[in-house]
């Protein structure tokens, strides 16, 4: 584990990064590094979280995500259910708040949530009693994304502070963008933006970041290079012209790629359009490409996440109290 | 405690001791009015000085505003359809504890008041179950799909008192155009809710810095305005009197005020959550701030304030919209649009005086005077003859608004526990007392 701090994570959810300090970031991802190292050992499993149940409720699909936090509640020793909009009462109906509500009679200990629209985490979280760790919200955030994120570029670079961070692709619509946005401004990394005026706004500027228009001078002296996926049905005309285009532009390649610093990171939450917003031998760059790394970085900070929240849960047991330190 | 207003004789009854205000004559003095039956007999200074004779019932009122009636030009009241959300009997119990004393309804109902049948329809419900003065606009255009005209000319024969499509705009340049010249020729207002929806898209607030943090799609101040230069240039070449419905921005502002120095027949409105709010209520995904058009920036805000003050916005509405909770608990995309606002607009209007940016006289003309003159009603106004449409107003006591506090059915307010400064104490409808304030021991 990195330097003790005096800092904590006094928050009973994990709704977003926005509002969150730099301390407290600090907090998750320091637990999370400790978790890196479990993971990669034979044995895996801890008993951290025996007897606690989580409940991961998801109304988007998702694989990756979902996996990633039922991988993290089960080595934690949690009894982790998965629930999806496919195979519940979600799609018969059912509103959003009498589903949390009949989920909270049942008393669970963490909600993971992911929902097609903003806010829906935020309203679900006022509702019950347990905590609720955002999986991503509509458009809005997707925190565990960006500490994950951050864990990677930590753990690759050392630091944080004074990186340039050039994120690429639909910043418009992502979740991913705004928290990473939200996170790396906090802890002091400098931020553009990059994308075609269609998928962007000017007004990002409000959030501390620089916005770019053309990949040669948003990715210029660019300590990391961060892609997002673009949904192929915004391809098609409605907010560029074709993925023909799109990729002529905006594709992360080799030459676009010379612009930044030479041992620059690529990241990709995933999953990957190889061929539209990545070159598919870019994405498979071992020098270069931290993808598969984001992956694993993933596990490690869904476990500290769901450390420090069952840490603050009223009826956690004195010695399972205060790990957030 | 609100009883109809159209059975039996009221009698006569003397107001007295009453801060005179009506805007129509530019009256504001001391003095007592006299109703007989469902009109106004008499009203002035020295009315009553030597006491209120024998035989007629006396309303002290101590020394607080007496009024004319408030009229509200833009409510939805449920009937047809929608009687889950609101009702004319409770719409208009509503109206009454604002001092709102005629109501007119906006026809987006189920069916839709397309229909001469219809607006008969609600007339005799109204009759039936209202409290208040109930009187519909008809739909623009036949099922407010936006593509054939209405009959305004036998819709208007039986009562309805202006053509919108409620909360769908009119997209059609060209039927907007058509249905502004054959209502000139009839003498017809039409009221268009100015916003341009392939614009608008999937937008749910404001467009801006907060719907970008948010990560909520937003409406762009430029979709108000589009429509209504649109409109405005088929005003001049049709010469048809318009009305925009709810104005939210300061470019609509702008526009507007162009259009009125070039003489052209305009007036428009504003919600009274437009002015008493900004984004920021919805901010922590607020749905019951939700509305359409949607809360715009401080600029904007301040903006219409100052177009209130200098005339180029004509009159306040309540625009009130209620919403089941089901609807607003939701995430909020999803939820539905609007404010139950007919008991909070007369609060909110007087806060505009409390805080100095209106006149009082300005407020209440913009409730009374200014929607009687755009809709050619008889009401409005304190003088011997005209109706008997009188609120009395306690202009300074400090209360807070409660969505518990509210009648109307739905309850979909963003003001609970908003502090505000006057209330209507006494609503009187054709001369019968329909509502009376009585503090809660």
């Amino acid at each position: 584990m990195a330097t003790a701090t005096s800092h904590s994570y006094p928050h009973r959810h994990l709704l977003g990064i926005e509002g969150l300090s730099a301390g407290e970031i600090t907090v998750l991802l320091d637990k999370s590094e400790a978790y890196v190292d479990q993971n990669r050992r034979v044995d895996k499993k801890q008993s951290l979280l025996r007897g606690r149940t989580q409940i991961n409720l998801f109304f988007e699909s998702s694989t990756r995500t979902r996996t990633s936090f039922e991988l993290a509640g089960k080595r934690l020793g949690a009894d982790v259910i998965n629930m999806s909009a496919e195979a519940s009462s979600l799609r018969k109906g059912e509103t959003l708040i009498d589903t949390a509500m009949t989920l909270n009679a049942m008393h669970p200990d963490v909600l993971v949530v992911r929902h097609p629209h903003s806010g829906a985490v935020n309203l679900l979280a006022q509702k019950v009693d347990c905590a609720v760790i955002n999986a991503g919200d509509g458009g809005h955030e997707h925190p565990t994304q960006a500490l994950l994120d951050a864990l990677t570029i930590r753990r690759r670079r050392g630091r944080l502070d004074g990186l340039i961070v050039a994120i690429c692709g639909d910043i418009l619509h992502s979740r991913v963008a705004r928290s990473n946005i939200q996170l790396l401004v906090t802890m002091g990394a400098r931020v553009r933006v990059v994308a075609p005026p269609t998928l962007v706004s000017p007004l990002f500027h409000r959030m501390g970041v620089d916005v770019y228009h053309d990949m040669g001078s948003g990715l210029g002296g660019a300590d990391i290079v961060m892609m997002l996926r673009l949904q192929t049905e915004r391809m098609q005309g409605a907010y560029v012209p074709s993925v023909r285009e799109y990729f002529h532009f905006y594709g992360l390649d080799y030459q676009k790629l010379a612009a930044a610093k030479p041992d620059a990171l690529i990241m990709h939450p995933g999953p990957m359009n190889r061929g539209v917003e990545i070159d598919t031998d870019v994405a498979d760059d071992i020098d270069r490409s931290v993808i598969r790394e984001q992956v694993e970085m993933g596990v490690a900070v869904r476990m500290a996440c769901l450390d420090i929240l069952t840490g603050h849960l009223s009826n956690a047991s004195p010695t399972d109290a205060g790990t957030a330190e | 405690m609100a009883r109809s207003f159209s059975k039996g004789d009221p009698g006569r009854v003397a107001y007295v001791n009453a801060r005179l205000i009506d805007p129509w004559h530019g009256r504001d003095e001391p003095g007592a009015l006299l109703t007989e039956g469902n009109r106004i007999a008499q009203i002035g200074p020295g009315l009553f000085s030597d006491g209120v004779p024998d035989g007629i019932g006396t309303v002290d009122c101590g020394g607080r505003i007496l009024a004319p009636g408030l009229i509200d030009i833009r409510a939805f009241l449920g009937e047809p359809g929608y009687e889950h959300k609101e009702t004319l009997a409770t719409g208009t119990e509503a109206a009454a504890v604002g001092g709102v004393t005629t109501v007119i309804c906006l026809p987006g109902t189920d069916p839709v008041i397309d229909d001469a049948a219809l607006v008969e329809y609600i007339e005799r419900r109204a009759r039936e179950d209202a409290v208040v003065r109930v009187h519909p606009m008809g739909a623009l255009t036949k099922g407010i799909e936006g593509r054939e005209m209405t009959e305004m000319g036998l819709l208007a024969e039986a009562g309805a008192v202006a053509f919108t499509d409620g909360d769908r705009a009119v997209a059609d340049a060209q039927l907007m155009r058509r249905a502004l010249a054959y209502a000139s020729g009839l003498g017809l207002l039409i009221v268009q809710h100015v916003e341009e929806a392939a614009l608008a898209g999937t937008g749910c607030m404001n467009e801006g810095e907060l719907a970008l943090r948010l990560g909520l799609p937003g409406i762009p101040a430029a979709a108000e305005v589009i429509v209504l230069e649109r409109d405005l240039r088929l005003v001049e070449l049709t010469g048809g009197r318009y009305h925009a419905a709810c104005v939210s921005t300061a470019e609509s502002v702008a526009c507007l005020a162009n259009a009125k120095t070039r003489g052209l027949p305009v007036s428009a409105g504003v919600a009274s959550h437009h002015f008493a709010l900004n984004e920021i209520a919805v901010g922590e995904y607020r749905t019951f701030a939700k509305t359409s058009p949607p809360l715009r920036g401080e600029e904007d805000r301040q903006a219409l304030i100052g177009a209130m003050r200098d005339g180029t916005i004509d009159v306040i509405v309540s625009d009130h919209c209620p919403q089941d909770q089901e609807s607003k608990r939701q995430p909020f995309i999803q939820a539905a649009n609007g404010i139950a606002g007919l008991e909070t607009m007369l609060p909110l209007a007087l806060e505009l005086h409390h805080n100095g940016s209106l006149p009082l006289m300005r407020v209440l003309e913009m409730m009374t005077a200014s929607p009687a003159r755009l809709l050619e009603l008889d009401v409005g106004r304190l003088e011997a003859g005209a109706p008997a449409d009188l609120v009395v107003i306690d202009l300074d006591t400090p209360w807070r608004l409660s969505e518990e506090g509210l009648v109307a059915k739905s309850k979909n307010t963003p003001f609970d526990g908003r502090p505000v400064q006057g209330r209507a104490v006494r609503t009187v409808v054709a001369g019968h007392t329909v509502y009376e304030f009585s503090p809660r021991v």
